[in-house]
């Protein structure tokens, strides 16, 4: 079986866990894995799709008035000040 | 009048015919909500007052001669659709106190007909799962034995509409949950083609797959509701241009019968061989179709579902809303918040889908599901030169017990197999109830399952009526 770091993609992930649910998923996502694997029996000598392009973006015309969703959006946010969201420092000097 | 066999299309009539006034129906399913739903828990949050309200102005446009398909009709709402005000939780712990700032574009349809919205409908967290017990909110109960799954994710949506507490209600499906509990809950449950429906205001689960779709208890009102909420939006790139497949009469359907070979209960295997007896009664030929990669598609799924969920979720980091955590620096307020948020489900998705997309393991996962899913999508391609539709049982088994897998997430997983396909095609598919079958002294439904070429949504509704007739 696929040996997982799951700590180690909980960190890419951002992600909290436990101790005792790592010990579980030490063994789940192995387990998964070893499901999923199966699609490596299905011989892969397939064209990759090439989809046609077209643009899929709204025309850029016709702005709405500035301001107009302002408050409905912040107010999603957990903590805001002065019509910003309040984030915590980002960049600092201590490393 | 009588909920327990009044259908949308009936609804309409009345209604026109003042047999009743919208009023009255949205009443009548609030008290039922009243006295059944603490049983059943379809519902996260019931909406009596804005539906009253709802209620009287449809009532105002049916006076007027003004009324549509869905004046005055009392609708059930998944909770991952947003309605602008209104708390959207996506049943997890890290949306709990989220207020929608817009709504979604078949709200809007919907509110444009004179619809009533009874109330936000549980379901798996982030829809995963197949029997909403996954939900933050603990797990609803099928109306048709109480100990046993309505299945999911949107099993609140199949609960409310089997248990007489909605007429009919929205979900989503992403592998497999609205067909799924339609089957387990004994409706008539749509998965669109893929970019039929607007997803503007769904939260996202995995954007390559995710419909929204109608639970309805005939084939008729799925139709009715599918024809308002379908169409063209600017605000979903997905979104496909109006072009509907005109229907012709099908005739054909193909059975991948090497696909049945194993895993399904016998007698849900027979019930669907009787059907198919049936329907050929009606004038329909059932030919054989072989479709190799079709076995695959469960395991493709489970690649590259987790690996959109990974990406998908990655936007709740208690900055821009929903459940923010103290803590000192900005990692920790992530990596806190999206602890405390997610379930045990969604984070094991997470970690699956940050896992075959991380560097060295992409290719092995991710690119060569894309491969085999492009090969999936082929076959079905290949099988509607010969045939007009693809018939399927739904689920391999009736409604299971709740708890019976919540220890074996493959055990879960398991119960979406022949759902998912339809999914990494892209292409439409309905489940209609063919037959029951008892378990434990109880009688449950079994879903049919017709799958279509793109945009023959016509198809579907033909063929499962025609197996709504020969159920009797």
């Amino acid at each position: 079986m696929t040996q997982v770091d799951v700590r180690a993609l909980a960190k890419l992930a951002r992600l909290d866990v436990s101790d005792e649910e790592l010990a579980r998923l030490e063994k789940e996502i192995p387990a998964i894995l070893a499901f999923v694997e199966q699609i490596q029996q299905v011989s892969a000598d397939v064209v990759p799709e090439s989809p046609t392009h077209r643009n899929v973006m709204r025309d850029d015309t016709n702005p709405h008035e500035s301001g107009l969703y302002t408050k409905d959006l912040l107010d999603a946010a957990p903590l805001q000040r002065d019509n910003q969201v309040v984030v915590k420092q980002v960049i600092s000097k201590k490393k | 009048m009588d909920l327990s066999t009044l259908t949308v299309a009936q609804a309409r009539k009345d209604l026109d015919a003042k047999k009743y006034s919208a009023l009255d129906l949205t009443n009548a399913y609030l008290e039922k909500i009243a006295a059944k739903d603490g049983e059943i828990h379809a519902y996260l949050e019931v909406w009596a007052d804005s539906a009253r309200e709802e209620a009287k102005k449809a009532d105002d446009m049916i006076a007027k001669g003004e009324s549509k398909p869905l004046t005055g009709i009392p609708l059930a709402i998944k909770d991952n659709i947003l309605i602008k005000g209104r708390i959207a939780s996506a049943a997890s712990k890290i949306l709990e106190n989220y207020r929608a700032s817009y709504d979604a574009t078949v709200v809007e349809k919907l509110r444009a007909q004179g619809a009533v919205f009874l109330g936000r409908t549980n379901m798996d967290e982030f829809a995963h799962g197949s029997s909403t017990e996954n939900s933050a909110y603990g797990p609803s109960k099928n109306p048709h034995d109480t100990s046993r799954v309505p299945g999911g994710s949107s099993g609140g949506s199949a609960a409310a509409v089997a248990g007489d507490l909605a007429l009919a209600s929205l979900g989503s499906d992403t592998g497999g949950s609205i067909r799924q509990p339609a089957a387990h809950c004994g409706l008539v449950g749509l998965k669109p083609t893929y970019g039929a429906v607007s997803r503007f205001g769904l939260i996202a689960m995995g954007s390559s797959l995710d419909q929204i779709g109608p639970l309805t208890k005939t084939a008729e009102d799925a139709k009715i509701i599918h024809d308002v909420i379908r169409g063209h939006d600017a605000n979903d790139s997905t979104s496909l241009p109006d072009s509907l497949v005109s229907a012709k009469q099908p005739k054909i359907l193909g059975v991948p019968r090497a696909f049945l070979d194993k895993g399904v209960d016998a007698d849900v295997l027979a019930a669907f061989e009787v059907t198919l007896e049936k329907l050929k009664k009606e004038g329909y030929e059932i030919r054989d179709v072989e479709m190799p990669t079709l076995p695959y598609g469960l395991a493709v799924y489970y690649v590259v579902m987790p690996a959109e969920v990974s990406t998908n979720l990655a936007r709740f980091d208690g900055i821009r809303y929903g459940h923010s955590a103290p803590a000192d620096t900005i990692g920790e307020v992530y990596t806190k918040s999206r602890g405390e948020g997610f379930g045990p489900e969604a984070r094991r998705r997470i970690l699956l889908g940050t896992f075959v997309l991380s560097s060295g393991y992409a290719d092995a996962y991710y690119r060569k599901a894309r491969v085999v899913r492009a090969l999936i999508r082929k076959e079905f391609e290949d099988a509607f030169q010969s045939v007009d539709a693809v018939v399927l049982p739904t689920t391999p088994s009736p409604a299971f017990k709740l708890g019976e897998k919540t220890a074996d997430p493959l055990a879960m997983y398991a119960e979406d197999i022949f759902s998912v396909p339809v999914n990494l095609a892209g292409v439409p598919a309905i489940s209609v109830q063919s037959a029951t079958v008892e378990r434990d002294g109880t009688k449950l439904p079994l879903g049919f399952q017709i799958i279509a070429p793109h945009a023959a949504e016509e198809t579907l509704f033909i063929v499962a009526s025609a197996v709504e007739n020969a159920r009797g």
